[in-house]
């Protein structure tokens, strides 16, 4: 069951539904109710990216899901790249979701060789509205090689995007993500990662900031197959209005990854009374002389905080603003490159400030 | 004319609690009166009603600022028109440096007030002047707001973004609480170099101590959540040697 398997054969009946445990609450069965075509290839010309100042790298690009299958960084290589996927389909959709937008299913497998050393900007744009979409990255990461990625995720309002990572770490293997959005009207960040060979890490950090009606799903499951590996994951979200965020985590230790060391903690600002953040933080372990540890808290902005900075001259809007600001730039705080915590920053700005509203599209 | 503070038989509640009993208070400006009471006279909720914390319900009276009610306005609005409070227990921000808050504050204020915001190299020279003066050390302004920050210096901190604001109506509510006799010197030395004819201050304060730094032109006595006594400095001194069971009863 998945939205790329429904897309792909124009069968509703394939959705993931509510009755399945990880999709409860980001059910797509009860949401969808037509198939849209399938997105034409694109001709027009893309206009540049956002951070294209900012983070100057070569840009690939998936655009409706098409573009190259592969990337390959070779064996001691150094590499940096952008990587754009582009929803850019004809229909606009009729602003509910509903008809006139397009489906499709992207698909790209990311190998880094041995001692391998690649940081990505990985940015979802959308130049159109109410499309159906699915995108599968395969990530494998050989031994030694070390991978950091910033994802920016600026989908449509009225949109409905699945993006699902696999992550494969050999033997000593670095892998740092960082993914930041604003939601759609459903949305699933899905990070599925093994750690297959001892001495590997993995930093997992995710950022959701949603208004209006939107939607965001940071789901991940991380198992531990060796000994020896790390990981540490940080998950911080602001909703507001009516908007709803979802935590999902499970660090699975299998028996024998001994001397695992896993964290994760899940921290949310509800800003609305009407807004709801669900989360389900999972630490299952098998094995012996394990360190894991984790932390979930949901509440409100501090009102003394509010108050004080209200005293001194800031609109309320303001003070809302400038305080979640702070509680999620701990995450930013997390990203090792300078020139992709850069991004990570001017981003936030962009999605925090009360004139410019969410989405990243206009950022250079 | 009406006084730059005007407060008129002011009641206020809070949670159904009635804590500000018809209290009348007249500051004009240029003037610095300090208000003295015991604890839980009111003090800090008078200083919360003026300033627009929610959570009061204000029952009866009125309070104005230069004639216009102050009661009816956001907190950040009257703020822009000058209300300032320093806080009893100032508040830990974290994630935002102290220099930023103050920056986005006084901004907010120039926006709000139709004026130009300051740029960032004018707003640098201000603070540097003034924390130099309050003898705060300028790296600590890069700290977030307030955390971890020792008591002392959070009402340095208080003072500093008085200075920078320069507002028409500072409220000073037990600055001088857990202050050494230094602090306490470097805190009064800030106020007094804020003392002007166009700006007026409220000194709330338990103990007696402060005032011997700020002579203040007149200081009332808050008990039962009124005014039950108003005098010169040397009120002050009274209640320092008499204690305020006396004032106490008359409420
Ligand atoms: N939020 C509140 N809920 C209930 N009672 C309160 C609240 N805040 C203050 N009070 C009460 O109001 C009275 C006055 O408090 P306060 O203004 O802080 O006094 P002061 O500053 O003079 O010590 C006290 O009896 C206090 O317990
Ligand atoms: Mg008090």
């Amino acid at each position: 069951m998945s939205l790329a398997e429904a897309l792909q054969h124009g069968d509703l009946t394939r959705l993931p539904s509510r009755r399945e445990e990880d999709w409860r609450w980001s059910d797509l069965r009860g949401l969808i109710r037509a198939l849209p075509p399938a997105a034409p290839a694109f001709s027009g010309a893309l206009p540049p990216g956002p951070f294209a100042a900012r983070f100057p790298a070569e840009r690939l690009c998936l655009v409706n899901g098409r573009g190259p299958d592969t990337i390959e960084i070779a064996a001691g290589e150094n590499a940096r790249l952008g990587l754009r996927l582009v929803a850019a389909g004809e229909g606009q959709g009729d602003g509910e979701g509903q008809g006139g937008g397009e489906g499709y299913v992207g698909r790209l497998r990311l190998t880094l060789g041995a001692g391998a050393s690649l940081v990505l900007l990985q940015t979802h744009e959308a130049l159109t509205g109410g499309y159906l979409a699915q995108t599968d990255l395969e990530i494998v990461l050989g031994p030694g090689a070390r991978l950091e990625r910033l994802v920016l995720v600026a989908d449509a309002a009225d949109a409905v995007a699945v993006t699902l990572s696999h992550v494969h770490l050999a033997e000593g293997a670095t892998f740092v993500e960082t993914v930041l959005t604003t939601g759609a009207r459903r949305q699933r960040l899905e990070t599925r990662l093994t750690h297959a060979a001892r001495h590997s890490a993995a930093t997992l950090s995710g950022l959701y900031r949603l208004a209006g009606r939107r939607h965001a799903d940071l789901t991940s499951l991380i198992r531990h197959e060796a000994p020896q590996a790390r990981t540490d994951q940080l998950v911080r979200g602001v909703v507001d209005d009516q908007a709803r965020g979802v935590f999902q985590g499970r660090i699975l230790v299998q028996p024998g990854a001994d001397g695992t060391d896993s964290r994760m903690g899940h921290h949310a600002l509800i800003l609305s009374d009407r807004a709801e953040v669900d989360a389900k933080p999972e630490l299952e372990i098998y094995a012996d002389d394990v360190s894991c540890a984790h932390g979930a808290t949901v509440g409100a902005l501090d009102a003394e905080a509010l108050f004080y900075a209200r005293q001194r001259g800031l609109s309320e809007a303001e003070a809302r603003a400038l305080l979640s600001d702070a509680f999620l730039g701990a995450v930013l705080d997390r990203i090792v490159d300078p020139e992709l915590e850069a991004v990570g920053r001017a981003w936030l700005e962009a999605a925090v400030s009360p004139e410019v509203g969410p989405g990243a599209e206009t950022l250079a | 004319m009406s006084a730059l503070l005007e407060v008129r038989d002011l009641s206020a509640r809070v949670e159904a609690k009635a804590i500000l009993d018809r209290l009348s208070l007249s500051l004009p400006a240029g003037e610095v009166h300090a208000i003295m009471g015991p604890n839980g006279a009111g003090k800090s909720t008078l200083s919360h009603v003026l300033s627009g914390k929610p959570g009061y319900e204000v029952t009866g009276g009125s309070a104005t600022l230069d004639g216009e009610d102050l009661l009816a306005l956001e907190p950040e609005a009257r703020a822009a028109r000058g209300v300032f409070l320093s806080f009893q227990y100032p508040v830990e921000i974290p994630g935002v440096p102290a220099l930023t808050f103050l920056r986005t504050a006084l901004n907010a204020q120039h926006r709000a007030r139709g004026e130009a915001e300051v740029s960032a190299p004018d707003f640098l020279k201000l603070v540097r002047a003034r924390a130099g003066a309050l003898k705060i050390d300028f790296d600590m302004l890069k700290r977030p707001l307030n955390v971890g920050f020792s008591g002392g210096e959070k009402k340095r901190m208080e003072i500093l973004q008085m200075a920078v604001l320069a507002p028409r109506l500072a409220i000073l509510d037990e600055t001088d609480s857990g202050l050494d006799i230094d602090a306490l010197r470097i805190v009064a030395e800030g106020v007094n170099a804020l003392r002007a004819p166009d700006r007026a201050m409220l000194v709330i304060t338990h103990y007696q101590r402060l005032l011997d730094h700020i002579r203040p032109d007149r200081v009332h006595v808050l008990a039962g959540g009124r005014i039950v006594a108003s005098g010169g400095p040397e009120l002050a001194l009274q209640l320092e040697r008499e204690g305020y069971d006396k004032f106490a009863a008359a409420a």
